[in-house]
């Protein structure tokens, strides 16, 4: 009797080829849509958070002004003195880099853009956990002469170089030419904006050589990585009360810098990435829901003719279980094509979006299984319902049914 | 008293129907009593709304009867459910409509072989009988076509032959020629009348064509729900 039901489901099916195909098309949208949206969501969350553990896990940010944002005009920049100072006095700093960047147009051969400059000293490569490539780090000695030299990031290399060996190449940076002598490996991109769009130059080299005589010798940064162990926001409170002294803060100004600390960081760009994800997940499931109700429309608008059917099926003899089976085998077959054509959509999707928008892919089994379970549960439902109302009735009623 | 009494397929009394319930209640048929013995070709007949399609509905357990009896071959019908009857339309009863009821989009010979595909049948011996009455319906031509590709007059002949591919003991017939002109008529007829006399199928035909049922031996006319009259002819 069940294979029977197979033989007359699979006929049936053959048969209303319009109808098949727009109940597999809304489960298959349904179905890619959600996996799309959950698996690159997730895929981003993944890629912010390799990117925090990439800064380092106790890494303590100083800037100038309040909040994320670039310091307003009127708010001082910091002195080479305040990194030193800060590095003497607080209990709990490993190392402390002072960072003045700027935007730069950069030359090599006939290819110019404009990339962010970043001059510091040598500690600052390993408090941000930077590696080589190739080449290697500038060193203290570069730093004491303004030797012309410049590490590259990943980002500079492709634009400039278009993949050539950039080692010992000369590049126009500002108003001076330097030497190419380290190449840093890529750490991605995504949340925090690209880190390997820069150039990281010795600090003197930015001051003296790059920027002119007219600018400013001012650090916009500094960069401390805390000993293992630290406490975060002491060390925080720590600098903070030191920086108000060497700036003459009263005690009712509000403090000009701050300080951030890699959890304040992580915790900013994981609600951020959080709020993306729940807001994807929304489309998604608005889209699911879509498709549902394309199954159900298209499930509906046939009873007439499927209740005709039924009371044809009834009438030479058909059981009533035999007509459901039939019924459930058809919705059964139609919702699990248009869910696996689905999924394999989405994996297609997601491999190309993820390259595309670069985070990584990562396949999770647990949102498949969900989408497919959910859109087969509505196309088996609005498939069978039906069927199982007509099939209780008297053969006449059915045949006679408007 | 001396010859033997034929053997009654068909035996009802009291039977009566009534649609919905309370004051809206409509009785469709009023206190039935009727026996059809094997072999007959009865023509019901009577004006529109006299209960002959609900009889015949109930006769042919696509219907069930509000109260009395019905035997189908000594089988207590009204005791059946829903399986039961379906299982005794499937082995012994088969049907043929006004409106031709056949599957949308599906050939002639697919929907011959319905009833057999429920009877379990393997599929060559499905095609072989399905093709058997297809030609004795004489449409050996016409096994791919479907429903819409089809006339009045063929379609109802593909109905026939989905009806007797079974080898069904009784044959209903519900205005099988309303549909049809009066040349296919009389071809359909024909056709019934043969199936009757060749094979000895019990035919029940409801009409109000006086030319269909002078086809049928036997003519009982229902008038507002009660036997107006029941003739044989010779």
């Amino acid at each position: 009797m069940i294979w029977n039901a197979f033989a007359i489901a699979l006929r049936e099916i053959a048969r209303n080829l319009t109808r098949a195909f727009l109940t597999v098309l809304g489960i298959f949208i349904g179905v890619a849509a959600i996996i799309t949206m959950v698996t690159l969501g997730q895929g981003a969350t993944i890629a912010v958070k390799a990117q925090i553990s990439n800064l380092g896990s106790n890494l303590i940010l100083l800037r100038p002004g309040v909040g994320f944002r670039s310091a307003s005009a009127g708010v001082p920049d910091f002195s080479e003195q305040d990194a030193e100072i800060i590095g003497e006095q607080i209990a709990g700093v490993a190392a402390i880099a002072p960072v003045r960047s700027a935007s730069m147009s950069t030359i090599y051969l006939h290819t110019a853009r404009t990339t962010p400059v970043i001059g510091t000293t040598p500690v600052y490569f390993d408090i941000n956990r930077w590696v080589l490539a190739a080449g290697r780090f500038f060193t203290p000695a570069d730093l004491r002469s303004g030797g012309a030299v410049c590490v590259i990031g990943e980002t500079v290399h492709r634009e400039l170089f278009e993949g050539a060996n950039p080692i010992g190449a000369k590049i126009r940076i500002g108003k001076a030419t330097c030497e190419v002598i380290g190449l840093l490996k890529g750490k991605g991109q995504a949340g925090m904006g690209d880190q390997d769009d820069a150039i990281i130059v010795p600090l003197s080299t930015l001051q003296r050589r790059l920027a002119g005589k007219a600018s400013s010798h001012d650090i916009t940064q500094i960069v401390i990585s805390g000993k293992d162990g630290m406490d975060g926001d002491a060390v925080i409170a720590d600098i903070t009360l030191l920086m108000r002294q060497r700036r003459n803060l009263q005690g009712n100004e509000d403090s000009n810098f701050s300080l951030f600390d890699t959890r304040q960081i992580a915790d900013a760009l994981g609600s951020t990435t959080q709020l993306m994800t729940t807001l994807l997940a929304a489309v998604a499931g608005v889209s699911l829901l879509v498709g549902g109700i394309g199954i159900m429309n298209i499930m509906l608008v046939s009873v007439t003719e499927r209740t005709r059917e039924i009371g044809i099926r009834l009438a030479i003899g058909a059981l009533g279980g035999e007509v459901l089976l039939q019924f459930l085998v058809e919705a059964v077959t139609l919702s699990c094509i248009g869910g696996l054509l689905g999924i394999l959509l989405a994996l297609g999707l997601c491999a190309g979006l993820a390259r595309l928008i670069h985070v990584p892919f990562n396949f999770n089994p647990q949102i498949n299984v969900i989408a497919f379970l959910f859109s087969a549960a509505v196309g088996i439902v609005f498939g069978y319902a039906p069927a199982r109302r007509a099939a209780r009735l008297n053969p006449i009623d059915a045949l006679r049914h408007e | 008293m001396s010859a033997p009494a034929p053997t009654a397929l068909i035996e009802v009394r009291g039977l009566t129907k009534t649609y919905g319930a309370g004051g809206a209640a409509f009785q469709a048929l009023k206190g039935i009593d009727l026996t059809i013995n094997r072999g007959e070709f009865v023509a019901i007949i009577g004006p529109s709304g006299s209960g002959k399609s609900t009889l015949m509905n109930v006769l042919g357990c696509l219907d069930v009867p509000t109260t009395g009896t019905y035997h189908y071959q000594g089988i207590a019908v009204e005791a059946l459910n829903n399986d039961e009857r379906s299982l005794l339309r499937r082995y012994a009863l088969g049907f043929i409509f006004q409106g031709f009821n056949l599957l949308a989009r599906t050939s002639a010979l697919d929907n011959v072989e319905l009833p057999l595909l429920y009877r379990g049948l393997p599929r060559r011996e499905r095609r072989a009988k399905a093709l058997a009455a297809l030609t004795s319906v004489g449409l050996p031509t016409k096994l791919r076509s479907t429903p819409g590709e089809l006339s009045g007059g063929q379609q109802q002949r593909v109905a026939i032959a989905r009806a007797i591919v079974t080898e069904p003991s009784t044959l209903f017939a519900d205005e099988p020629t309303g549909n049809l002109d009066s040349v296919t008529t009389r071809e359909v007829m024909a056709l019934l009348t043969r199936l009757n006399l060749d094979r000895g199928i019990t035919v029940l035909v409801v009409t109000h064509n006086d030319e269909v049922a002078a086809c049928a031996r036997r003519t009982v006319l229902i008038k507002d729900g009660l036997i107006g009259s029941d003739v044989r002819r010779a």
